[in-house]
């Protein structure tokens, strides 16, 4: 076979330059870290790539693509599958007819997350086959994998990156599998497709029947490597622990299960007779553990201390050998914080000041519990300011609940603010109550992405912008200003504030002034284009 | 292929300083001089002015894209706070290349620090400045080239003076 290009790729460009090959007719996403640059670079390099509003509305616009027999990817961070998770659970009922695959992101020690939930959990759940790629290579190779696995069962697949393969890179050789295309086009399939009770309960039978065929397309594929070594010890492991393993005990021999659900047990349990004793290695929840546990097979179970954070070479070494021993902190880096000269900072002095109670979201925004600021009393999920301030302002006593507000970004009150202010307006608090919208008009934390509010789209072109004011005054809120935000204006903002603190009805503030490194890239970009135009009209 | 045994390299620095542009250029000239390599990082709120660190290896063959705890063969240090917090991920007679290497005021722009930085680090390592040169032009837009191969330049005599 002709030997492919080969480049030096992160795992998540990886994803998009196999998507690329693969034809998938459309990605979709929101982002998160740490997946965010498989949608950036797919639109980079000439797919089609979109933002969607959150990460339902993504693969609900997937399923479509794909029930009408095309190829959709659906990209977003673990904690965006919980979002996702109600169309999931169904399109795996439906299965679909051409090729859906969710490419989700998890974030062993949470480097930029709320949690540690491990994706596999939810393959499980939802009955979908989950494949978990261990480099940029594999990356690449496993979403050909996953195309297949998709539209020869008609089933949604996951990819399940983690950190360490979305943002490493390492050498991928180019060399696309060989796919049947796909032409769209709809073909009706009421039972199948539309889950009414009595057709759902022949769905349910259908998705068990196919995840048997699957387990035993996972026993016969190649997705469950042996790597070769002595029998004293056999390592389990998946995704980039598998590497870690092979560093630290090198002699081990090793089944790395690129596919671990639906759980191939004749492999599995031929490795673990073929060896001494059998160790699990797997970053994340214990997963793979309790399918060899409740299969009967003979495992160590791994300690309590090892589901929390990633793992690395010296972590491994620990677990083979049994070494329960404190671990040596490590010394901790310089913080995180807020920008010099971040228009949320007036924000966060002005709440400070005026001792807010403040459900906060997520976001850069959230960097406001930190010192000097410590301005902010809660930070739950995408959009639960609203709620969670509401609740507060409904349980307090009056002088306490008038002091609540909740501070919600644009971007995340886009993915799943609104419906909190439909609550406001329909459930209103004795007191009222304030949200501010901190209007930044960008996706900021994630690396500056636009979202329906900046009025353009995944690359850049114009589209229908949403105004965020009026949205707020169609859903019935009287009360909606915007204070458009420039330096040295902290008195003032502090005042307004004030006064809406001091009104009982609900309102929304909404604080606006771009993010300065948005402001910064805008005006680099514009300057790169000036240069390259003097640069064309030189040559010409 | 060059050597058998594996080049670990951890670059530390801030938010905003060119970290992982660094590691980039790094993994980009050892692949370009025929090494397998990996190269690893921490996203997320590293333009918020937090610790950024990340590592490079680079040999014949590369299993884990993290650089095992002690075993860095090099640690770049972009900004001085941030040596202590990482001597940990040196071997005992690993070394460090730190900022106070070089006089920022030699520079073309304060900014190609980091690529200056990776100028000394280069007198280390087996790949030819040429590949240092197209990594370099690989990893930045067209019209910084040329201020940041100077960048390079410029710390590749800085070794020369300090040996």
């Amino acid at each position: 076979m002709r030997a492919g290009k080969k480049r030096l790729l992160s795992g998540n460009e990886a994803v998009a330059y196999a998507a690329r090959e693969a034809g998938f007719h459309l990605g979709t996403g929101y982002p998160g870290t740490p997946s965010t640059e498989i949608l950036e670079t797919f639109s980079a390099i000439g797919g089609k790539a979109q933002w969607a509003p959150n990460e339902k509305v993504a693969l609900e616009v997937a399923i479509g693509v794909a029930y009408g027999n095309g190829r959709a990817l659906v990209t977003m961070k673990h904690v965006g599958l919980n979002v996702a998770a109600d169309p999931l659970f169904s399109a795996a009922y439906t299965g679909v007819s051409g090729g859906l695959v969710l490419a989700v992101a998890d974030d062993p020690g949470m480097a930029s997350s709320q949690n540690e939930q491990d994706t596999r959990r939810y393959a499980i759940a939802t009955s979908v086959p989950v494949l978990e790629p261990s480099d940029s290579q594999e990356a690449y190779d496993f979403l050909f994998r996953a195309v297949e696995l998709s539209e020869t069962f008609g089933t949604p697949v996951i990819l399940r990156l983690t950190t360490r393969v979305s943002h490493s890179k390492g050498i991928v050789e180019l060399k696309p599998a060989a796919l049947r295309p796909r032409s769209p086009c709809f073909q009706r399939d009421i039972p199948s497709r539309v889950l009414i009770p009595a057709y759902a309960r022949q769905a349910h039978r259908r998705l068990r029947q196919r995840l048997s065929r699957i387990a035993e397309w996972n026993e016969n594929g190649n997705l469950n490597p042996i790597w070769e070594g002595k029998s004293d010890l056999g390592i389990i492991a998946s995704g980039v622990a598998a590497f870690h393993a092979r560093e630290a005990v090198p002699e081990a021999r090793l089944l790395k299960l690129g596919m671990c659900y639906p759980f191939p047990i004749r492999t599995v349990r031929d490795f673990v007779a073929s060896v001494r004793r059998c160790v699990v290695i797997e970053e994340g929840d214990p997963v793979i553990q309790e399918l060899c546990l409740i299969h009967g097979l003979s495992v160590e179970e791994k300690a309590e201390e090892d589901r929390f954070g990633e793992l690395n070479v010296s972590r491994v070494r620990r677990i083979v050998n049994g070494d329960r021993s404190p671990q040596t902190p490590v010394p901790a880096g310089r913080p995180p914080q807020l920008c010099p000269g971040c228009p949320h900072r007036t924000v966060f002095e002005s709440l400070r000041d005026l001792e807010c109670i403040v459900a906060g979201d997520i976001g850069c925004y959230t960097l406001g519990v930190l010192p000097p600021f410590e301005a902010m009393d809660s930070c739950t999920c995408m959009g639960a300011s609203i709620g969670v301030g509401l609740g507060l302002r409904h349980v307090l006593p009056p002088d306490q609940a008038r002091r609540v507000v909740s501070v919600i970004g644009d971007s995340t009150f886009v993915h799943s603010g609104l419906t909190g202010i439909v609550e406001m307006m329909y459930n209103p608090p004795p007191t009222g109550h304030v949200v501010l919208i901190l209007d930044n008009q960008t996706t900021a934390m994630t690396g500056l992405q636009d979202h329906p509010a900046t009025g353009k789209t995944l690359n850049g072109e114009p589209t229908h912008q949403l105004s965020l004011e009026e949205v707020c005054r169609a859903i019935g809120v009287e009360d909606v200003t915007v204070f458009e935000s420039r330096a040295g204006q902290k008195d003032e903002f502090r005042e307004l504030l004030r006064s809406k603190l001091a009104q009982a009805k609900p309102c929304v503030l909404i604080v606006r002034r771009e993010c300065l490194l948005a402001a910064k890239r805008r005006k680099q970009m514009s300057q790169t284009a000036h240069q390259e135009d003097a640069t064309c009209q030189a040559n010409e | 292929m060059p050597s058998e045994r594996v080049t670990n390299i951890v670059v530390a620095g801030i938010g905003g300083q060119g970290v992982l542009r660094a590691t980039d250029i790094v993994a980009e000239a050892a692949f370009l001089a025929g090494y397998d390599v990996k190269k690893t990082e921490v996203h997320g709120m590293s333009q918020r002015g937090g610790s950024v660190v990340s590592d490079v290896r680079f040999g014949s063959r590369i299993l884990s894209p993290m650089v095992p705890e002690g075993e860095a063969d090099f640690l770049v240090v972009l900004e001085p706070t941030q040596e202590e917090p990482n001597r940990h991920r040196l071997k005992p007679d690993g070394t460090v290349i730190g900022c106070d290497r070089i006089d920022v005021t030699s520079l073309p722009n304060p900014r190609t620090l980091n690529v200056a930085l990776l100028g000394l680090l280069s007198r280390h390592l087996n790949i030819a400045v040429e590949a240092w040169h197209e990594a370099v032009g690989r990893c930045f837009p067209s019209h910084l080239y040329s201020v940041n191969v100077e960048a390079f330049e410029l710390g590749r005599q800085a070794a020369d003076m300090a040996s």
